[in-house]
């Protein structure tokens, strides 16, 4: 185990940090995502409704392992072949992202019109009553108490998708687990290379939700 | 009571209709409430009272019928839904002041996003408005803090803050304990001294007796009977007045 840390440790942390920042990536389109389509799942427009469903109900309904293979290699082909006339090749990065971005915004976007329609009505329309607009009664009234409701969830999702960036070692991303497959086959040392990883993978996500328990508790200050 | 007749209509109703459904709520109301008049509806639970409120600013559509406030027609299509409710005052029956902001906050928001004037002006302004229903020394604390009436009291300078040319009341002491529907009610019967135009649902009837100059009974979505609060209150005319007074009284 020594000699792995001493052999292979820098590249272990090396990979950990190309994680992390396919997380980060994956992460900050997803609230994108998130909150586009779940803005979208609680206007008064049955559009709007059904489309932020669907997208919705697709992804959460496909495996994130095919996700990544359709979007790796299915859109490429899709362009370069069957459409033809394309050169479009995509890094497993761009890919990646892409991926995690759809499935945590997804499941983003639940829990954000959850968490919108956790706020009482009444203050929507008090809002409204006093001759603000509907985007404005959102942003300053109703927004700001679902999202500490939502604190919880969110957080929760982050760390699910930071784990399910391993998921994206099938598409040959460097991340840890595509790394760690590597010195197994230069070790042979099964046991532990997998220990190591699942300990930084520990180490990592413990750190993260301590600090988001942190995080949470400020916010509620002056809450009753 | 002496409501002269030259006064000007603020809000005239015609034929309002609303349907949730196939359930038929308001069944052709029409209503006329002139400058500086306060009038009461009171009716028993499910007669369409708050819903007929509640169009009058439209936070309910109505169906059919028109509501004319200070002579625009704001069931039109093109009409600012936003400008005219900026004229308009609302209280709840739940209060619905915003959680996330105190006091100060909360009475400065909407003047200060409209631009109806800068922030400094509106702080002033929500001060005096807060000195008016005795809760100066409240306006750093959130809704959370304060007691139910005190949250009233919040709601209705919330409401002034806009500087509204007509209120309206939607059981405004009926989520109150009893010992706070007295500073709520006198906080309303000042603003009625001063000439408001206002529009109460309530079940107060000895508030109703004292502050209304008319009262509406309204029952099953249609308006019965309408007078003086003397005369509603003490001789109505219709049965189904009397038996519901008779409940009440």
């Amino acid at each position: 185990m020594v000699r792995i840390i001493g052999t292979y440790g820098g590249m272990l942390v090396q990979a950990m940090g190309r994680t992390l920042l396919l997380a980060l990536l994956g992460l900050f389109f997803a609230c994108i995502i998130g909150l586009l389509f779940g803005i979208l799942s609680v206007v008064k427009n049955r559009i709007c409704n059904v489309v932020s469903q669907i997208f919705v109900d697709v992804i959460r309904g496909v495996p994130m392992i095919v996700l990544a293979f359709f979007v790796y290699f299915g859109i490429p082909y899709l362009f370069n072949t069957i459409i033809g006339g394309f050169n479009m090749t995509l890094s497993a990065l761009q890919a990646g992202t892409a991926c995690l971005a759809l499935n945590c915004g997804a499941y983003m976007s639940e829990i954000i019109r959850a968490g919108i329609q956790s706020v009482d009505a009444g203050q929507m329309e008090a809002a409204r009553s006093l001759g603000l607009s509907y985007s404005t009664s959102m942003r300053k009234v109703v927004l700001p108490q679902a999202i500490r409701t939502m604190i919880p969830s969110i957080i929760n999702q982050f760390i699910i998708t930071l784990k399910d960036t391993s998921i994206l070692s099938v598409i040959g991303f460097p991340e840890l687990v595509n790394t760690a497959k590597n010195v197994q086959a230069n070790t042979f040392m099964a046991f532990q290379t997998w220990a190591i990883v699942g300990i930084m993978y520990l180490i990592v996500i413990t750190i993260l939700s301590r600090t988001a328990k942190l995080v949470e508790r400020r916010l509620n200050v002056g809450r009753q | 009571m002496g409501v002269s007749d030259e006064r000007e209509i603020k809000i005239k109703t015609v034929g309002l209709k609303k349907s949730f459904g196939d359930l038929e709520v308001l069944k052709e109301i029409s209503v006329d409430v002139k400058e500086g008049e306060v009038v009461v509806v009171i009716g028993p639970s499910g007669s369409g009272k708050s819903t007929f409120l509640r169009c009058l600013n439209r936070l309910e559509e109505a169906s059919g019928g028109k509501i004319i406030v200070d002579g625009c027609d704001i069931t039109a299509r093109k009409v600012d839904l936003n400008k005219v409710r900026e004229n308009i005052g609302m209280v709840f029956q739940h209060f619905n002041l915003f959680n996330n902001l105190n006091v100060m906050e909360n009475m400065t928001l909407a003047p200060v996003q409209l631009k109806k004037c800068s922030q400094a002006e509106a702080k002033n302004r929500a001060y005096e408005m807060l000195e008016k229903v005795g809760l100066s020394e409240k306006s750093a604390a959130y809704p959370s803090q304060l007691s139910g009436g005190q949250k009233q009291r919040v709601a209705i300078a919330r409401a002034l803050c806009m500087q509204p040319r007509i209120m309206l009341f939607d059981e405004p002491t009926s989520a109150l304990d009893p010992e706070m529907v007295g500073e709520v009610l006198a906080v309303m019967k000042e603003l009625a001294s001063e000439g408001m135009t206002m529009v109460i649902v309530t079940h107060e009837m000895g508030f109703a007796r004292e502050v209304a100059d008319r009262v509406i009974f309204m029952d099953g979505g249609y308006i019965i009977e309408e007078g003086t609060p003397d005369e509603l209150l003490s001789n109505p005319k219709e049965e189904r007045t009397k038996s519901f007074l008779d409940k009440v009284l």
